[in-house]
């Protein structure tokens, strides 16, 4: 089973990009679940959510304590005491952070071992013509998951999800793929075993 | 019976909440009166979108409250209309006078609860208070583990209320937010197998029938309230046999088989028992299969009908069992969990009578992981005292 945690802050998407990979999981044939955390709902006030991904069924109905990748959309999430980005990522697992730092820098930053994932994914939405980050950083777990979590397959959920506002759906597909293919072409990427 | 399952189903993702809406929507009801509480109101929502889509011709009502919700309900039932809602903590509190004139009445409502906390303190996260504060007001109450439950469970619990035999309300209830608000692969059935399945909703006594007028609902004076209660009673004990038929059926239709009344998970040679309700039965299956991999004879009843309590099936399906721990996620202040109590009467008609432990768990909302549910089993196994409650997850 692979588990992720999704940071973000209110607004941002992150519920919706937890649910996106779950969807394109189950049609790339995985069991997946994905639910948000909730607390008193603000627009800004960090939030999490989670993704569960296995080739077995999904019986557990708790929360997710010890991920094998945390997802960072908005990097002033790092630095908080209280949001606590790292807490219960397992040493092997993968950081993936939105920030124009590079990894090294990161690392320095955060103090965190294992691999870290660092995209400009506030730049790359722009340069698609959106402002949400949240789906170039779903591009990049594309790259990064299991072969059955395929490019394709996420494209047709976010058709789906936005096929009533053609213009938006149009940058998010840009935006998607900016993700994807930065992690595609900055290395050959670990496949992550279910 | 053996049923084949579905070699590979088309699977769809949705929340808890939105496959119950998705059982509404199938179900075709005439009136659907409605006020919106967290964590049910994406079922509602969800429903209210079906309907604007044209997707289904009910006539929404939307009232002010859930006193007037259930009013409202029990008088478009015993108008003859098909009656669902949906509904969570205070607002099933608020409910609660009108669930019993429903059940009395014998309108066969169909109500999606996703349960939560009762206040005080205020809370909206899941426990079992709400369903258990109505667990004695005459409804049929199921019990839902996930979202695929949610919704096959509302679609036979339908057909189970309106069965001539029983003519009872239901509830079918799901964890409010572990389930309501959690997406998981849900499978759908074609929405004219469900419409098959089901059929049309009949009153008996339709007060719309104005060539045959009737009186519904007068006062029952110390010479027929008793009969009237009575008659509620032999409904009650119709609904496990119903219940059989019809999940008989159901499996041929969908690939999924309800066997019995609850589900036995890795029970045969187990001589520990856990006795769970809801979501953190799949949890615990989980922590059964990890406790199997030690050597450990643990398996999981969980219920799906917890009115009618199947009183006969748990007692003889507990019988000689070493122990059993019943995991409330309920308090009844000053007694015993209800899930405990009632199972603790069940076994008064066995001999071989196992040892029962009681555990509160996950009031207002506190998680509960496999390792906590496997650390159970050590009391089991040494036999530690069983005349206290004891609490999971508690800060003391």
């Amino acid at each position: 089973m692979i588990e992720i945690r999704w940071h973000g802050r209110g607004g941002q998407g992150a519920k919706t990009v937890a649910q996106l990979l779950a969807a394109a999981a189950l049609r790339g044939g995985l069991w997946a679940q994905a639910f948000p955390e909730y607390g008193p709902e603000r627009s800004g006030a960090p939030v999490r959510a989670f993704t569960r991904l296995d080739r077995r069924e999904i019986r557990l109905h708790c929360g997710v304590y010890q991920p094998d990748i945390v997802v960072v959309l908005d990097p002033t999430l790092l630095d908080s005491k209280e949001v606590g980005v790292l807490e219960g990522l397992k040493r092997h697992g993968v950081l993936v952070v939105n920030s124009p730092k590079s990894s090294e820098e990161l690392r320095e930053q955060i103090k965190f071992s294992g691999r870290i994932v660092a995209l400009d994914a506030n730049r790359l939405a722009r340069e698609a013509g959106t402002r949400f980050a949240n789906v170039v950083l779903l591009g990049a777990l594309a790259a990064l998951l299991p072969e059955e979590i395929s490019l394709s397959d996420v494209e047709e959920e976010l058709q789906l999800t936005m096929r009533d506002k053609p213009k938006a759906l149009e940058a998010n597909l840009a935006a998607l793929r900016a993700g994807f293919y930065a992690l595609r072409r900055q290395q050959e990427p670990e496949v992550l075993v279910c | 019976m053996a049923l084949k399952m579905l070699e590979r189903e088309e699977r769809t993702l949705l929340t808890g909440a939105e496959a119950a809406a998705h059982a509404m929507r199938q179900l075709r009801p005439a009136v659907v009166p409605v006020y919106p509480i967290t964590p049910q109101t994406p079922i509602i929502e969800t429903f209210a979108q079906f309907v604007a889509d044209g997707l289904v011709d009910t006539e929404i009502i939307n009232v002010e409250s859930e006193h007037s919700a259930m009013s409202a309900a029990v008088g478009a039932s015993c108008a003859g209309a098909r009656v669902l809602t949906a509904t969570s903590s205070q607002g099933l509190a608020l409910m609660l006078e009108i669930c019993y004139i429903a059940s009395a009445m014998r309108c066969p409502i169909g109500m999606a609860v996703g349960s939560r906390a009762l206040s005080g303190p205020i809370n909206i996260h899941c426990d079992h208070s709400d369903s258990m504060m109505a667990r004695d007001a005459g409804w049929i109450q199921i019990f839902c583990e996930n979202a695929q439950e949610a919704y096959d469970l509302s679609v036979v619990g339908q057909r189970l209320a309106e069965d001539g035999r029983v003519l009872l309300p239901v509830m079918t209830i799901q964890d409010g937010f572990t389930i309501t608000h959690s997406a998981e692969p849900v499978a759908l059935l074609p929405d004219d197998a469900v419409a098959e399945f089901v059929g049309e909703y009949q009153a008996l006594y339709p007060l719309l029938d104005t060539d045959h007028p009737t009186t519904q609902g007068p006062f029952a004076l110390p010479d027929y309230y008793f009969e009237i209660k009575r008659q509620q009673v032999d409904a009650m004990a119709n609904v496990g046999g119903v219940w059989s038929e019809l999940q008989e059926e159901f499996a041929k239709l969908s690939g999924r088989y309800y066997r019995g009344v609850f589900e036995a998970y890795k029970l045969d040679d187990a001589d520990y028992v856990y006795v769970i309700l809801g979501a953190t039965a799949g949890t615990a299956k989980v922590a059964i299969d990890r406790l199997r991999r030690q050597r450990k004879r643990v398996g999981l009843l969980k219920l799906w009908l917890f009115r009618p309590f199947p009183a006969r099936e748990i007692a003889q399906a507990l019988q000689g069992r070493k122990a059993v721990a019943i995991l409330d996620r309920a308090l009844s202040l000053g007694s015993w969990g209800p899930l405990y109590s009632e199972i603790s009467a069940a076994l008064n008609a066995i001999s071989a009578r196992p040892v029962l432990y009681n555990y509160i768990y996950g009031l207002g909302g506190r998680d509960i992981r496999p390792e906590q549910l496997m650390s159970i089993v050590n009391d089991l196994e040494c036999e530690a005292n069983a005349d206290v409650q004891r609490f999971i997850g508690l800060r003391e």
